[in-house]
């Protein structure tokens, strides 16, 4: 208690950095004037490895074409945890710009003894160290005298913004020539030598227990090596992929289930999630120094359903034992954390097992990829080391993943005789948010829930405010409201397995606030804008939604059967800012035709790629809005295509005009899920606009509007 | 077990295998050519799609004895870093994509529309690409980039 408080003006290193201190973990020098660069990060779709490349090059002072980015290993990389929540660039990036700083640092240092001349006279130019004199080495030269094996120091100094010649700028991709010229680079058209092929056997009731597999007529099939059954979990192993194919069919003909557990009424889900056991916890309250008089209460509910990674990839995985060692190939978010669990299942420390990256398709949050790892793991501990690459179903992988949780969402605003928010209430009901492998005592991963000794299945949880929270991320006002109260009531039971989809709660929270807002607004027929204004501090937040509204236009001139809407979010209330203005066209159903959209991601280390991402979140929350449902009857998932669950389709997509704010001088956030809140708030508000019509109840369809038509909650 | 023969690529190929087994299987599997992608297995993503003539074609959709004596060409044929088809280059210049798993099949099918009408524009492109399906939200990019690439080949 006496000790001295640290001062806060002493240099820290990056968490990132902190946690992984030892410099060689981040960068190494390759005598042919090359540079390899670890990140933890993991590329998922959203380009982070040319972010990190760029952020590594230009603190060098190297060419990016030296930097080869390394695929995470938990043998090899930096343990960076798990690629998510939008903080790579926060927290990968800034770890790797110290991390680089610091080496050029001592390469300069070395180079001011070689050559003899004062370190601040030394000047770095695509690696090579040059100083008055023309006297001149390179890292490469001297990179044999220098031991990279030490802890980063805190000390050092990056470059200011202004010196930075490829952060900021929109250098393309270094994954894309390879995609679009087909050289692999996915998990899921690798081969590796004497490859087996499994395939999964899992029920279609939710939850059903095997109680009998005749597997006779699959052990006589060509190419068979092994079925592998451990209580309810079973799986096929062939030489080939189509044998896995069929021999699974056979499998299934074999295969005899109990009843398996009860699902609740998707046509009722508020009613379920009301109702399911839960546990309250009040996220934040404010009291008003003054209360205001009470006039009236408004007192509204939102839901948003169930919905499904839906990646077009069905998730993929290989996995290979040499004795009681084995070495996992997974397109998981999180090497370190999914090799914590496979450990738990397999009882084996973790230094037996390597868990390495390879690329899958889009990931957006805990999909199947983690499952599907230990599916390897299990049917390869059958093939006396040859290694298995196990691929789910498109059915499997609709049904048998996790889900982003549904949520039902009740707001009360208490409005005084000028109608003035004076008090506001926002009460969540949902399952948790994250069920991810790593972080628990128990596994997260599926098969560990059938094998006849299993674990228990694993309750979602919601993360802490302080980390953005889960079910109640952004339900805390960004406006200033004089008092309100937040509290979320977390499911004890998960009939439906829900995990961590983009933005958690966000969208859910954010669709809710911005359309009772926009509902104030309109009943005191102030403009959703000024209104919003009139209620922000935040000049960033006032920025963006300025430029978004004058980008748009707002507000065009009324015109039958065209609506317009404006929301607003700052994501997690920490992270970028996003306003978004919709222009929809209600005909038979209901089209978005234009989205506008201004972000302010503080620097953007890849404005493009910034772009890019919010391109596409626009435009994944447009289809989550307009289409999305996980559909179920009381026994089990029915939205397992893409018939059942349809996406959005070329056809149907808005254009989408989005305009960066540029912030170089403030710290770089994560531009992937800024836009889903707000982009579905947008829609909903715009539907009101050309219909009059609240629809409160996601998605928002010809039935969903029918259904909203003369109903007030 | 009976023969299929067809151009690939523009090789001729014989498989001997089931004919009632989808192109899609043999590609990727006995003949091992990975750049065509299953998503669904049920003709219903297009992240599998090969051009079969000047149609965009589902391979996981399409049985191996209908392919007998045709031509086709997957996104391996389409073009290389060397030589790249002019769709390629766009997809580059425009960025147009994220993950980029349903970018193989997306490419067959602008390619075929090209092929078919050198002319097309917006609408025409985004009818052609209505049976791919793009989780990450690239469209307007990727429709772009195919406009770019027929402009370009408009301008040859």
């Amino acid at each position: 208690m006496n000790q001295p408080a640290p001062s806060p003006s002493s240099p820290k290193l990056p968490v990132n950095l902190a946690a992984n201190p030892k410099l060689s973990s981040w960068l190494k020098f390759l005598p042919q004037g090359q540079v390899t660069v670890s990140p933890g990060k993991v590329e998922i779709g959203q380009g982070i490895v040319t972010a990190l490349a760029q952020i590594a090059a230009d603190e060098l002072d190297i060419d990016i074409s030296r930097v080869q980015m390394v695929r995470a290993s938990t043998a090899v990389s930096p343990n960076e945890g798990v690629t998510s929540g939008s903080l790579s660039v926060q927290q990968s990036g800034r770890a790797m710009r110290h991390a680089c700083a610091e080496v050029r640092q001592i390469f300069l240092q070395l180079a001011s003894e070689r050559l003899g001349v004062d370190i601040a006279s030394l000047g770095v130019e695509d690696g090579t160290i040059s100083g008055p004199g023309n006297v001149t080495t390179s890292y490469w030269e001297l990179a044999e005298e220098v031991s990279l094996d030490r802890d980063a120091a805190p000390d050092v100094k990056p470059k200011p913004a202004t010196r930075r010649v490829l952060a900021g700028n929109s250098v393309q991709r270094i994954d894309i020539p390879d995609k679009v010229f087909a050289r692999t680079r996915f998990i899921h058209d690798w081969a590796l030598p004497e490859m087996l092929h499994g395939r999964i056997l899992r029920p279609e009731k939710s939850r059903a227990k095997l109680t009998g597999l005749k597997d006779g007529n699959v052990r006589a099939m060509s190419g068979f090596v092994a079925v592998v059954r451990d209580g309810s979990f079973a799986g096929v192993v062939c030489e080939t992929e189509h044998g896995a194919e069929a021999a699974l069919q056979a499998l299934r003909k074999g295969a005899v289930w109990a009843d398996g557990e009860p699902l609740p009424d998707e046509s009722d889900l508020a009613a379920f999630l009301k109702a399911a056991p839960s546990e309250t916890t009040i996220i934040d309250k404010r009291i008003a120094s003054s209360p205001g008089a009470k006039k009236r209460t408004l007192q509204r509910q939102y839901t948003r359903p169930y919905i499904a990674h839906a990646s077009i990839a069905p998730s993929c995985a290989m996995a290979q034992w040499n004795g009681d060692r084995v070495h996992v190939w997974t397109h998981s978010q999180g090497v370190y954390l999914l090799r914590t669990d496979l450990a738990l299942v397999l009882k084996l420390p973790a230094e037996n097992i390597i868990v390495e990256h390879m690329e899958g398709a889009g990931c957006y949050g805990h999909n199947a990829a983690d499952d599907v790892a230990l599916d390897a793991v299990l049917l390869a501990k059958a093939t006396g080391g040859r290694p298995v690459r196990v691929q789910w179903s498109r059915e499997a992988e609709m049904s048998d993943a996790p889900f982003g949780a549904a949520m039902a969402i009740e707001i009360e605003a208490d409005l005084d005789a000028e109608g003035e928010i004076i008090d506001w209430r926002h009460s969540i009901w949902s399952n948790g948010h994250v069920a991810r492998p790593g972080r628990a005592v128990q596994p997260a991963l599926l098969a560990g829930f059938e094998l006849e000794d299993p674990f228990p299945r694993m309750i979602s949880t919601n993360p802490p405010q302080a980390n953005g929270g889960g079910g109640d991320r952004n339900a805390v006002p960004l406006y200033d409201f004089p008092s309100w109260q937040i509290e979320s009531h977390r499911l004890t039971t998960m009939p439906i397995r829900t995990s961590a989809l983009r933005t958690l709660g966000a969208q859910g929270n954010v669709f809710a606030i911005e359309s009772f807002l926009d509902e104030i607004a309109t009943e005191r027929d102030e403009d959703p804008v000024a209104f919003r204004l009139r209620h922000l501090t935040d000049e960033r937040a006032k920025d963006v939604i300025r430029a978004a509204a004058e980008r748009a236009r707002w507000k065009p001139e009324k015109q039958p059967g065209i609506g317009y809407g404006i929301a607003f979010a700052r994501y997690k209330n920490t992270g970028a800012y996003c306003a978004a203005v919709a222009e929809i066209e209600s005909a038979e159903d209901i089209r978005v035709r234009k989205l506008t959209l201004a972000v302010d991601v503080g620097e953007a280390i890849n404005p493009d790629g910034v772009i890019n991402q919010i391109e596409g979140g626009a435009i994944q929350a447009t289809s989550w809005v307009l289409k999305e449902r996980v559909r179920f009857d009381r026994q089990r998932i029915t939205s397992t295509n893409w018939t059942e669950y349809p996406i959005l389709r070329f056809s149907e997509v808005p254009e989408v005009e989005v305009e960066l704010i540029q912030r170089p001088e403030m710290d770089p956030v994560g531009a992937g899920e800024a836009a889903h809140g707000p982009v579905s708030a947008a829609i909903a508000n715009a539907v009101f606009d050309a219909l009059g019509v609240r629809v409160r109840h996601l998605p928002i369809t010809r039935e969903s509007i029918i259904a909203a038509m003369g109903s007030t909650l | 077990m009976p023969s299929v023969r067809f151009r690939l690529n523009g090789v001729e190929i014989d498989v001997h295998a089931d004919s009632d087994r989808s192109l899609l299987d043999i590609l990727r599997g006995q003949i091992g050519m990975t750049g065509p992608h299953f998503g669904c297995g049920a003709g219903e993503c297009g992240a599998c799609n090969v051009m079969i003539g000047d149609r965009a074609v589902a391979a996981c959709d399409t049985p191996l004895w209908s392919v007998a004596d045709k031509d086709i060409t997957t996104i391996e044929g389409l073009g290389t870093p060397e030589r790249p088809h002019p769709l390629q280059r766009a997809f580059i210049a425009e960025q147009a994509l994220q993950c980029g798993y349903c970018v193989a099949g997306i490419l067959m099918s602008a390619a075929a529309l090209l092929k078919r009408n050198p002319m097309a524009g917006s609408r025409e492109v985004k009818e052609a690409l209505d049976g791919n399906l793009c989780r990450c939200g690239s469209h307007n990019r990727m429709v772009r980039a195919v406009l770019r690439a027929a402009d370009e080949m408009a301008a040859e």
